[in-house]
């Protein structure tokens, strides 16, 4: 399976190229924690992954718990080095953190002495500083009726349920216009409702603006209904890319009427089995 | 009750106390009440001689608390100030080393608060001189200042200073990392991360101990203008030479009172920059 990767990975039509991605948290192994008897060993996150992301494609990213899919995603956003290995967005290392790629956390981080529109002004004013008021003001009431959110403009954070922060968290990310959207299980903090609800509401944003996303999550289904491609990661330490799925289904989709596509239950169930084998092993290594 | 009245709000279960009968109103009577037995009990007490000898009565106190509460504006020279007069000269004081030492503790609270080498380094100062009681400090400020009002002032600074200090760098040094990782995704600057992310998300911190530091500062300044001259602590000094307890007592009561108002506001503050988090 990873030869045939290796073989039609460097797309030279891909925006985003992960290439041979390996990541190791160092251990402390200076004096002091050896003589307090605090060290601890290296650990090997993520082993030699290589993932290309062609541009306007929504990917998601899946796999047991703790398989260093946050790492990965962390290092696509700068937040966290590489240890080997180089990931480029249109051709260009990326070496930090930057605008051109916008991130919606699982915890929605807003800031909670901010507004909805203060915190989305936060981000338009700091990456577009020279934007006239005008056109600041322009930008933000877009996003803010684009999540729908008009109306709450000037609530905080602590005022709002769980579903309306993150269409907050949605828009401050949307709103820098990023050229890759990075969602961290954005729906993961939230009840199923909701979180069918909010789905919906990606779906649609999605329709409109068509960006590239990368999102992590631990729901098959949300999978399903999203996205182009999904990434199925094997379980860490050291997880790889196990294989990557192609989510034929037509477009604009719908949760009622996706399940009646042919291919849906089964790659469904490949989905299932591949997240069960995987979250097996985990539970095994852990009792041995 | 409910069907009687089908317009009026609608009533939903007995569980519900009476009007007039709520905890609000039980705790209330239990404060007024207890009041009473204690005004009560030193009075008796006072009057059949068993406490020592000397001790007024609670209602002899209470005419004294009148009397001062009513003139609190004369000045016949410094042993013989009206409590208003003394207050503001406290109040003063304690404003001018509390605005000093928060100056100083919160800037540097926030560098060292962002600095974890700062931290480390910098801990052992502050955890040795936090404990050190005010007046030990002076004998030092009156030989190094050789003035009593700057004295008053330097120990108010050098103990208010801590709360502050630690609270603040604590604060910084704890501000929810996804705050910083969404100043860091956005490309923001040193800079504006600090005065847009880390101070604001820091700022319930610096207010608890800003609390803590006004608290401790009207806390030291009655203890320190007993050895200075003027004041209200000086007040209590000058009626224990004078041996005339009940202005004792009404000075007690008037620095309790107002160290309870002191803190009010700063609970107040708390509330304002709380928005939601930890409540």
């Amino acid at each position: 399976m990873n030869d045939a990767l290796m073989t039609d990975t460097y797309s030279p039509s891909a925006q985003l190229s992960i290439r041979n991605v390996t990541k190791v948290f160092h251990g402390k192994q200076d004096l002091f924690s050896k003589l307090s008897g605090k060290s601890s060993a290296d650990f090997v996150a993520i082993e030699d992954i290589s993932l290309d992301i062609e541009p306007n494609t929504f990917v998601t990213i899946i796999g047991p718990s703790g398989c260093g899919k946050s790492t990965l995603l962390n290092m696509v956003a700068g937040l966290s080095d590489t240890t080997v290995g180089e990931i480029l967005l249109n051709d260009i290392p990326i070496t930090g953190p930057g605008p051109d790629r916008g991130m919606v956390f699982q915890n929605y981080a807003l800031m909670p002495w901010m507004t909805v529109e203060e915190n989305i002004r936060f981000a338009v004013e700091t990456v577009y500083p020279k934007l006239s008021g005008k056109q600041m003001q322009r930008t933000i009431k877009e996003h803010i009726q684009l999540v729908g959110l008009a109306g709450a403009e000037t609530k905080h954070p602590h005022e709002l349920s769980g579903g309306m922060r993150q269409r907050v968290g949605i828009a401050r990310a949307l709103a820098i216009s990023p050229q890759i959207l990075l969602m961290d299980e954005p729906f993961g903090a939230l009840d199923a409702l909701t979180r069918g609800f909010l789905q919906d509401e990606v779906v649609r944003i999605w329709e409109q603006q068509r960006k590239t996303v990368i999102m992590i999550t631990h729901s098959i289904e949300e999978a399903l209904l999203l996205s182009d491609r999904i990434v199925m990661m094997t379980r860490g330490p050291a997880a790889r890319v196990d294989e990557i799925l192609e989510v034929p289904f037509p477009r604009p989709r719908h949760r009622e009427t996706i399940d009646q596509h042919p291919a849906y239950h089964d790659l469904k169930a490949e989905m299932e089995s591949h997240l069960f084998r995987e979250t097996r092993a985990v539970e095994e290594a852990q009792l041995a | 009750m409910a069907l009687s009245k089908p317009t009026g709000t609608k009533f939903y279960g007995g569980e519900r106390e009476s009007l007039f009968f709520n905890e609000n109103v039980r705790a209330f009577l239990l404060f007024v009440g207890s009041l009473i037995a204690f005004l009560l009990l030193w009075e008796m007490g006072a009057r059949f001689g068993v406490f020592a000898k000397g001790m007024p009565p609670a209602s002899t106190t209470l005419k004294e608390l009148w009397w001062w509460s009513t003139h609190p504006f004369f000045d016949n020279g410094p042993n013989d100030l009206g409590i208003g007069w003394n207050l503001l000269i406290s109040l003063r004081r304690v404003a001018i080393g509390y605005t000093l030492a928060s100056l100083i503790a919160v800037p540097l609270g926030i560098l060292i608060g962002i600095s974890p080498i700062a931290q480390k380094a910098f801990n052992p100062y502050i955890q040795l001189l936090k404990p050190v009681s005010p007046l030990a400090w002076l004998p030092l400020g009156l030989y190094i200042l050789r003035d009593s009002e700057q004295t008053g002032i330097f120990i108010i600074l050098i103990s208010s200073i801590w709360p502050t200090l630690i609270n603040t760098a604590f604060g910084v040094a704890n501000v929810n990392p996804e705050y910083l990782d969404v100043s860091k995704t956005l490309g923001a600057s040193r800079l504006r991360t600090i005065f847009k992310v880390i101070i604001p998300a820091a700022l319930p911190s610096i207010v608890a101990g800003l609390r803590i530091s006004m608290g401790i500062a009207w806390l030291v300044i009655v203890a320190a203008e007993m050895l200075l001259g003027t004041g209200l602590g000086y007040f209590i000094w000058n009626e224990w030479n004078n041996l005339y307890i009940p202005n004792i007592l009404v000075a007690i009561f008037i620095i309790g009172l107002v160290g309870l108002i002191l803190d009010s506001i700063f609970a107040a503050l708390e509330k304002f920059v709380a928005f939601g988090r930890n409540s």
